[in-house]
């Protein structure tokens, strides 16, 4: 009984998970995609690694961190630009997104003088 | 704090000179404001300067002296010369990847400096280059400390703090001129970090968080005390999660400050893995690099083992089972330092967590729903963690650990188990007299400062509170790290001073204006003022304020005598030249040690190994250019137990010894003659320890009577023929250092000594200096 009213409940909660997020702007969902996308390249890394082995260390931690920074700076993105923050209203979508370059630029420079 | 009261009497003079120049209010506080700062800026480098007019331009003590050789092979070699140095000089046989073992910071600013000085045009050496750095980042911390003040409370409590930490000694005993020391650097660094992230968390900007983490890397790149940062910095976010002042601005923050900050730390090639790994890593460090490294390590221990207790705290309440296990506290420690990073990458997941349930919450906007989907959630991580602890536990994996709790809060750990942290000075718990030196009136306004933060509690000052708290506690075990409290102390008694200061003169400038205006109130919007208008029935307020304010006054007026003082006789002596009161009250100055190493310089071969203890390895490498065996960085124990087992060894047996490490010169530092009394002799007793650490040949008893350490006539009978001995009373018993005192009387030590007949076999007599400080033997192999 448990498990039923436990699955139901699950089902419930989907729907209207998926209904609350289909209201979301398309700016956002493009930006949950990327984050999305970012993400499972750093779980293909990270399952590589398991089973290879994570010998040039530098090179798999370059690899993973830049999958993980692009996630995370992409989800600072998402929150500044997010309209419904109110802590970020005075904060113009041009300079979010200058930053957010800003950041990337320098993620990715540090990056590549990690590779080895 | 000269500052401060050169603050109001300039704001008295400025506001009428201001006054003809016909400015807006607002300009001129903004002119009042610019010039105290840029006094303040002047004042920080120039107390600083006592060292140099009493002596002269000259690196101080020892470790900076190692930065100077460095920095001198830097501007001479090139940056990539630099990065592949191998020191054959240091540590032989076996020498010293230099590049590898060292936070460049220090020695690349100097450069860069010493680079930019010379692009305009003024030919200056490196060295005062070197010697001035420390008093040019005080300087730049002042500053960085009126912004923090400003961002914390506001610009005034800003001044305050930048007059305040512009003179605070806790800070300066660091950073006098010659003081060529990481700290140097790294407490600005440091500060800035903090200011940033603070100003990234109240703004929610991505490049304040950018721009933190590039002041982080700088900090990473100067001093190990980086691991302060990166462990408060996340401590500071759990607990603005625990109390529920978390936001979104916070997660912004923190989140690009941790990835991009952890990235560029990790390019510092001595840190390299330590973020990811900091079990694996630390250990190594704490082995390789046990003198330059050892307190950075130590620090870094000790934010372990104050992660420990709160991990701790929350896994007892999980796991109480096994609270009763009986094991010691190096086994839980070294589990810790394992599964460090772990724990840490758990707690930054329930942040993560902790943002993601609170999206859906917003996204569900329906408590039923979310409760059905929390539910749900952890139901399936609780179930999938005790699956995970169960196989841990069952395959050994995670060893059980409680119970070791208590021991956790003894800070002293590290002091009992390893005899070379606790034969430097430095590493001593901070006496209370210690505290009140360097603090002065800070240590009792630092809790009203506590008080008036409490009182208006935002992010920021949650994070000022919590770093003056964690740093005065770090403080209080090792007298080195005052230096760390100092900047938080002084923040947050500005904050006391600046608020205290603020609410007395609105008393009185709100009083007069209600009586002037009388009777319209509302004019007055401000709270201060409301209230000082609603008080007004008080009889004597105006007096008790006026009172009030010559008390702050004459308060900041004592502190800043005393910061002068203690500057000028405590904190500006290069410990490489002595100075002394002669008998008739005139000033002496004992120049031995340059002396000794000029003429190790001028009088042996190039080639030459100089024996001697670790201490002075440096001074040798740097001021003598000969190689030596042992120096500061103290990264091979064994290495140093050999130096300590020959000096605390029979002249014969020693010798075999110095012959095995091809020792062409030992030299000893002796104080008999002129009451010196930081010398070999009384440091004797650590190259006993150390040595018997790792040779059981020598064990400590055999040196002491009852227990007792003397040198005279009834000392043990190692004591009085040990190497040591020997080298440093060799021909002593003929000379007579004090009037109506027999020949061999020690100064030093105030005893007549044991064995006035000293005869060396193997060891001759090469050189001793003027004062008979250092005196330097020559191996018979070596004629």
């Amino acid at each position: 009984m448990v498990k039923s009213s436990g699955s139901d409940d699950a089902r419930a909660l989907i729907r209207s998970l998926r209904v609350a997020y289909s209201a979301t702007p398309t700016t956002l969902k493009i930006i949950d995609l990327y984050v999305c996308f970012a993400v499972l390249t750093a779980l293909i890394q990270a399952v590589y690694m398991g089973m290879v082995g994570s010998f040039p260390f530098n090179s798999f931690l370059s690899g993973e961190l830049s999958c993980i920074g692009t996630a995370v700076l992409a989800v600072c993105l998402r929150i500044q630009v997010n309209k419904e923050n109110k802590e970020f209203k005075d904060l113009p979508l041009e300079r979010a997104f200058a930053d957010f370059v800003l950041c990337n630029l320098v993620l990715h420079l540090v990056i590549m003088n990690f590779l080895g | 704090m000269a500052a401060t009261s050169a603050m109001d009497s300039l704001s008295s003079a400025a506001t009428s000179a201001v006054k003809s120049l016909k400015l807006r209010t607002k300009q001129q506080e903004l002119l009042i404001r610019v010039s105290t700062l840029c006094l303040i800026y002047v004042l920080a480098f120039s107390i600083r300067l006592f060292s140099v007019l009493r002596y002269e331009s000259m690196i101080h003590e020892f470790d900076p002296y190692f930065n100077y050789r460095t920095t001198v092979y830097l501007s001479e070699n090139g940056f990539y010369e630099f990065w592949n140095w191998f020191d054959s000089e240091s540590w032989y046989p076996l020498g010293r990847i230099i590049g590898g073992t060292l936070y460049p910071g220090l020695m690349v600013t100097a450069h860069l400096l010493h680079r930019a000085i010379s692009a305009i045009r003024f030919a200056v050496h490196i060295r005062e280059v070197c010697v001035l750095t420390a008093p040019f980042f005080a300087s730049n911390t002042a500053v960085v400390a009126y912004l923090f003040g400003k961002e914390v409370w506001d610009t005034g409590a800003g001044l305050v703090a930048a007059a305040l930490i512009a003179v605070c000694p806790g800070y300066i005993s660091r950073s006098v001129a010659g003081s060529y020391d990481n700290e140097g650097v790294a407490i600005f660094a440091l500060l800035l970090t903090f200011y940033l992230f603070v100003k990234a968390v109240n703004t929610g900007s991505l490049s304040w968080a950018l721009a933190s983490a590039f002041s982080y890397f700088y900090m990473v790149s100067a001093w190990g005390g980086y691991v302060f940062i990166i462990n408060l910095v996340p401590l500071y976010v759990l607990v603005l999660l625990v109390t529920g002042r978390y936001s979104m601005r916070l997660y912004v923050a923190y989140n690009c400050m941790y990835v991009l900050g952890c990235l560029l730390a990790m390019q510092i090639r001595f840190v390299g893995f330590q973020h990811v790994q900091s079990g694996e890593h630390m250990a190594a460090m704490e082995v390789r690099n046990l003198n330059d490294g050892e307190v950075d390590s130590y620090v870094a221990q000790l934010n372990d083992l104050q992660a420990a207790v709160v991990w701790q705290g929350i896994m007892i309440v999980v796991w109480k089972p096994k609270l009763r296990d009986a094991v010691s506290v190096r086994s839980f420690y070294e589990w810790w330092r394992r599964r460090r990073s772990r724990l840490l990458i758990i707690g930054q997941n329930s942040k993560e967590v902790f943002y993601f349930l609170d999206y859906v919450k917003h996204l569900l906007n329906d408590p039923k729903l979310f409760n059905d989907f929390l539910r749900i959630t952890v139901t399936c991580a609780v179930s999938v963690g005790a699956l995970a602890i169960g196989v841990g536990t069952a395959s050994g994996y995670i060893s059980p650990w409680t119970g070791r709790f208590y021991s956790l809060l003894d800070p002293t750990y590290a002091k009992d188990h390893i005899p070379i942290i606790a034969s430097v000075s430095e590493h001593q718990p901070t006496a209370w007299s210690s505290f009140m030196f360097d603090f002065h009136i800070l240590l009792f306004l630092f809790p009203a400062g506590l008080y008036f933060c409490f009182k208006r509690l935002s992010d920021a000052t949650i994070f000022i509170v919590m770093y003056g708290l964690t740093s005065m506690y770090f403080a209080g075990v090792m007298v080195r790290l005052i230096l760390v409290a100092a900047p938080a102390m002084c923040l947050i008694s500005a904050i006391a001073v600046s608020a205290t200061l603020k609410n007395l003169t609105s008393l009185l400038r709100s009083k007069s204006k209600v009586q002037a205006v009388s009777s319209s109130k509302g004019t007055s919007s401000t709270k201060a003022s409301m209230k000082a208008s609603l008080d007004q029935s008080l009889p004597f307020q105006r007096n008790g304020a006026i009172t009030l304010l010559l008390g702050a006054f004459y308060l900041l007026s004592r502190y800043a005598i005393h910061c002068t003082w203690v500057t000028s006789e405590a904190y500006s002596s290069p410990s490489i030249v002595l100075a002394a009161r002669g008998a008739y009250g005139g000033r002496v100055i004992f120049d031995d040690y340059r002396e000794a190493y000029f003429w190790l310089r001028q009088n042996t071969a190039p080639d030459a190994k100089i024996m001697s203890w670790w201490d002075y390895g440096y001074q040798i490498t740097a001021m003598g250019n000969r190689t030596v065996i042992v120096d500061n960085n103290t990264w091979n124990n064994t290495h140093i137990a050999t130096v300590g087992r020959a000096m605390a060894s029979y002249e014969d047996e020693a010798y075999e010894i110095i012959q095995s490490l091809d020792v062409d010169y030992v030299l000893v530092v002796f104080g008999g003659v002129t009451g010196y009394s930081s010398d070999d002799i009384n440091k004797f007793l650590w190259m006993v320890r150390i040595g018997g650490g790792v040779f059981p040949v020598i064990k400590e008893p055999d040196y002491l009577v009852n227990g007792e350490y003397r040198v005279d006539k009834g000392a043990a009978p190692k004591m009085l023929n040990c190497l040591m001995y020997k080298l440093s009373y060799y021909r002593f018993g003929e000379l007579t250092t004090e009037y109506g005192q027999p020949p061999g009387y020690d100064r030093a030590r105030g005893v007549e000594i044991g064995n006035k007949n000293v005869k060396l076999e193997h060891l001759e007599e090469a050189f001793t200096t003027s004062n008979w400080i250092v005196r330097i033997y020559k191996s018979s192999a070596t004629f």
